[in-house]
């Protein structure tokens, strides 16, 4: 008995060496690899920070270009991606996660990084049209056959309907919901006062209020909660591919143009030496084939030409099912943009930040 | 075994209530998780396990598990030593510090690691200098899932130890061993088992620590994705097939463990009883 | 210190390890913590983790911590009871299982109980009947709170009950005491302070939960919001100090918890946690 104690201690000792030699060497192995992989001779590797619905997008993509970047330099190309709530993933760049592009869900989350010192000023101008190769736009998820007959943002403050839509505190594209929503109200001819008051009605409404774009969709669609999800454009087709049959499209009458921002992080391409590529990485997002594949996974191409040959042929506000050949993009509707509400900045001031508008709708009376 | 033999009646309804709950409560889910990863078919399971970034995040958290199980077996130990076998000051705060993981929110975990480690902390820049990559990298999530998992093998110590005494200790002290004989021939054949265990508990809180490694990880995939922060991700592209099946091997490891677990558990008492 | 000469080497080694290591992985980094509230004025400080809606979070989630810890507090001490008097068929599994919301990331847990408890899931549906709605209201976070925690009332009770001298209760027995009072007067004193122990321990636990409560709460403020969610929402609004205020008070919480708990164990038991 003793004896085997004692082998067995042994055996012991000498496995949480290995154990922790192993560790050590593996560890150290890992850290070089993040700092130097990116620059060795014919590989290179670069990292796209980016929000939660563009996954598939980015999946795509990222063999388009590296394709492209194989032809042009004959040099081969990784993209790692990250996806998460586009606040979050913004205050992760921030917080020193090397991302040598960040494609967040707006420009108020790149300013975000701008401002931790990251992004040079101006980074707006440094691509076409603001820095939003692509665009979206807000438009609602029903039940089959419209069961509530949700028609426009005024149902949406019937007391019989519940809505789902993320947080906008947490969410970037919650943050569109809100404003295109806030958009309508005033369409209506309402005062400051009586939007708030519509608005506070409608998040009365929320069933879930969920984090991100994506748990949203899930507790709608997969967790059959509420009558009608507010969501991206490019979410509500995706959900129409996936459950076709299930789930209809209502293109309310007012909405807002998301225009999704991109930039180069300087801090981390200049350290890692992959300005080139991390440039060419958005640049190549408006090519012709790039616009392509964004209208394909249903962003609007900021290509005017490809906008129009993917425009909706059919009537009514209501999508049932996927239009043939993959023309969706409702034009036929109005959509402001940011610069209505003075720019991110003062619409993070005025309705998103502590103690903002939207805080003030969920104060307890 | 029994003090005196219950008529069935009671024995029965509380062994029934306690099967019912633990069926509901913890059998249930693992039905769930292993029905809607089989739902497509055993094709669909065995290609979503061995997609190449299920593969490195599976890789990834056996490695997470390993080094962290090491580390705090090190600390586990010394630690219990400390604290069984000697008198001091502030052995009580230090006591309550090791404790303290178990406590806190894993969200404040990851917290705390990215103030400490992050860009705006004070030692970033040196950090920088040197090229070391602590959060949103393979460090970061070791550091935070050691932090969950830090108490556990010392916890499972310490009772056994304080319980055994420090006589026989001494006396080989007295008689001119020095500290590693004692350790290796007189404590750790007591505390063997209770280590293992310690071991085991910590593996598979380490296998799926969540919340604390998502905070820290920067979820870059094939890279600093474990495997629950892929899962989440699968789940969050509705590929749930993906996300089930994954969950389903993290559902095996643990069962594996837990086997374990319960033989190290069984031979430990018969050792004691003997 | 005293000046009692030691016996057992390793004093200033385990001293010189443990330090280091508490002090990198746990000290430091709290510090961090405590540093970066600093930024915040002591007035904004109370008001941050004062306004209405962070003390609306802390009070779903103390209360929801509460109601799954007392539960786990029942019908750990049942389980335990059982599995230490009892001899059945399936003995081992039902011991085997205890440890399983340890092992399972929480994360899959979360997933797996709300899609459980939705309307259209298995157990939601046999309560949707009976008009309870499960998953989404503080009932699915108490639900995900009771699986997390049900090992440690388990875990601590279970050892000591074994000890619990049988003879005590024979003897109690022969002098004719019922089964009850057997219980409560001999055995239920003894077990207490593990119970207490284990019940702080899940409750702790069960405060700081978030991955498998964030799927099944549905998050709405005032009713829903749980406090590790409010340090979430404050963090993606790049709002540090808020955060780590939160943070902060949750992390007071837990030493008001873990400082109780080592209370009540050195007035009673001093197995469970070593000190002398």
């Amino acid at each position: 008995m003793k004896k085997r104690g004692r082998f067995l201690t042994l055996l012991m000792v000498t496995t949480l060496a290995a154990g922790s030699l192993m560790a050590c060497g593996s560890g150290s192995k890992e850290t070089g690899n993040t700092q130097t992989g990116s620059k060795s001779g014919d590989s290179i590797e670069i990292t796209n920070v980016s929000y939660d619905p563009t996954r598939e997008l980015y999946a795509a993509y990222n063999e388009l270009f590296a394709k492209h970047w194989q032809e042009e330099n004959g040099q081969e190309v990784s993209v790692v991606q990250s996806h998460g709530g586009s606040g979050k993933q913004a205050l992760e760049v921030a917080n020193g996660l090397q991302a040598d592009v960040v494609t967040l869900a707006l420009e108020g989350d790149v300013d975000a990084v701008k401002n931790a010192g990251l992004i040079e000023d101006g980074y707006v101008d440094e691509f076409p049209l603001d820095s939003s190769p692509y665009t979206s736009s807000i438009v609602f998820l029903v039940r089959k056959d419209n069961p509530k007959n949700i028609n426009d943002w005024d149902d949406l403050l019937r007391d019989d309907v519940g809505v789902i839509t993320p947080n906008p505190k947490t969410s970037g594209g919650a943050r569109w919901n809100y404003l295109a929503a806030w958009y309508y109200f005033e369409k209506q001819g309402q005062s400051e006062d009586e939007i708030k008051e519509s608005i506070k009605t409608l998040y009365e409404h929320v069933l879930v209020l969920d984090s991100g774009a994506r748990g949203a969709t899930t507790s709608f669609v997969e967790n059959g909660q509420g009558d009608v999800l507010l969501a991206w454009e490019n979410e509500a087709f995706l959900s129409l591919d996936e459950h076709p049959g299930e789930y209809e499209i209502v293109v309310p009458s007012a909405s807002i143009l998301c225009q999704p921002t991109v930039a180069v992080v300087d801090e981390v391409v200049d350290k890692r030496g992959t300005r080139e590529v991390a440039t060419e990485y958005l640049n190549y997002l408006y090519s012709e084939e790039a616009q392509r594949l964004e209208a394909e996974w249903y962003y609007r191409p900021s290509n005017e030409e490809l906008l129009k040959e993917y425009q909706y042929e059919g009537e009514g506000n209501t999508i049932t099912e996927l239009p043939e050949n993959h023309k969706w993009i409702i034009t036929d509707i109005d959509l402001t943009n940011i610069d209505h509400f003075g720019g991110w900045t003062k619409a993070t001031e005025k309705h998103f930040a502590d103690g903002g508008i939207f805080d003030s709708i969920y104060e307890k009376k | 075994m029994e003090i005196r033999n219950d008529k069935g009646v009671v024995k029965w309804l509380l062994i029934g209530i306690c099967t019912v709950f633990l069926l509901v409560t913890l059998v249930l889910p693992l039905v769930y998780v292993i029905y809607t990863a089989l739902r497509d078919g055993l094709g669909a399971y065995f290609a979503a396990v061995k997609d190449q970034y299920a593969v490195k995040a599976i890789l990834l958290t056996i490695k997470v598990v390993i080094i962290s199980v090491v580390v705090n077996s090190i600390f586990g130990i010394f630690a219990a030593w400390l604290i069984t076998r000697f008198q001091f000051r502030g052995k009580k705060i230090i006591s309550t510090l090791i404790d303290l993981p178990l406590t806190i929110s894993p969200v404040i975990a990851g917290l705390i690691f990215v103030l400490t480690f992050g860009r705006q902390s004070a030692i970033y820049p040196f950090l920088e200098k040197w090229g070391i990559q602590i959060i949103f990298a393979v460090p970061g999530v070791v550091l935070a899932t050691i932090f969950v998992t830090f108490p556990f093998i010392s916890r499972e110590i310490i009772p056994v130890l304080t319980v055994e005494g420090t006589d026989e200790e001494e006396a080989a002290a007295l008689m001119g061993a020095n500290g590693f004989q004692i350790f290796t021939q007189i404590t750790f054949p007591h505390i063997k088992w209770a280590f293992l265990y310690g071991v085991v508990l910590c593996s598979a809180r380490a296998m799926g620590e969540f919340g604390a490694v998502s905070v820290l990880s920067g979820h870059l995939c094939g890279r600093t994705n474990t495997m629950p922060l892929y899962i989440e991700l699968l789940y969050q592209a509705f590929d749930f097939t993906g996300a089930f099946a994954l969950s389903s091997i993290l559902v095996i490891m643990a069962i594996i463990i837990l086997v374990l677990r319960n033989i190290f558990e069984y031979r430990g008492k018969k050792e004691m009883e003997s | 210190m005293k000046k009692k000469k030691r016996v057992i080497p390793g004093f200033g080694l385990s001293f010189g390890i443990v330090m280091a290591m508490l002090g990198l992985i746990v000290i430091i980094p709290l510090c961090s913590l405590v540093v970066f509230s600093l930024k915040l004025s002591f007035h904004d400080f109370i008001e941050t983790v004062t306004a209405p809606r962070v003390l609306a979070s802390y009070k779903v989630s103390i209360l929801t911590a509460l109601i799954a810890s007392l539960i786990n507090a029942v019908m750990g001490l049942l389980i335990a009871w059982v599995l230490v008097r009892y001899n059945f068929p399936g003995k081992r599994i039902m011991d085997g299982m205890i440890e399983l919301p340890f092992a399972l990331p929480t994360a899959v847990a979360g997933i797996a109980l709300t899609h459980l408890t939705t309307q259209d899931g298995w157990v939601g549906k046999i309560f949707a009947k009976a008009g309870i709605q499960i998953a989404y209201t503080r009932i699915g976070i108490t639900v995900a709170l009771v699986f997390i925690g049900i090992p440690f009332v388990v875990r601590s009770v279970q050892p000591v009950l074994e000890k619990v001298e049988k003879e005590y209760e024979e003897a109690a027995a022969m002098f004719g005491a019922s089964r009850a009072r057997i219980f409560f007067e001999v055995i239920f004193p003894e077990i207490r302070p593990a119970l207490i122990s284990g019940f702080t321990m899940a409750f702790a636990r069960s405060i700081g939960e978030y991955g498998s409560v964030v799927f099944i709460a549905g998050n709405t403020p005032y009713k829903t919001e749980i406090a590790p969610l409010m340090i979430m929402a404050k963090l993606q609004e790049f709002d540090y100090a808020s955060a780590t205020s939160i943070a902060l008070v949750m992390l007071f919480i837990a030493f008001l918890i873990l400082f109780v708990n080592a209370l009540i164990q050195s007035y009673t038991s001093k197995i469970v946690s070593g000190i002398e």
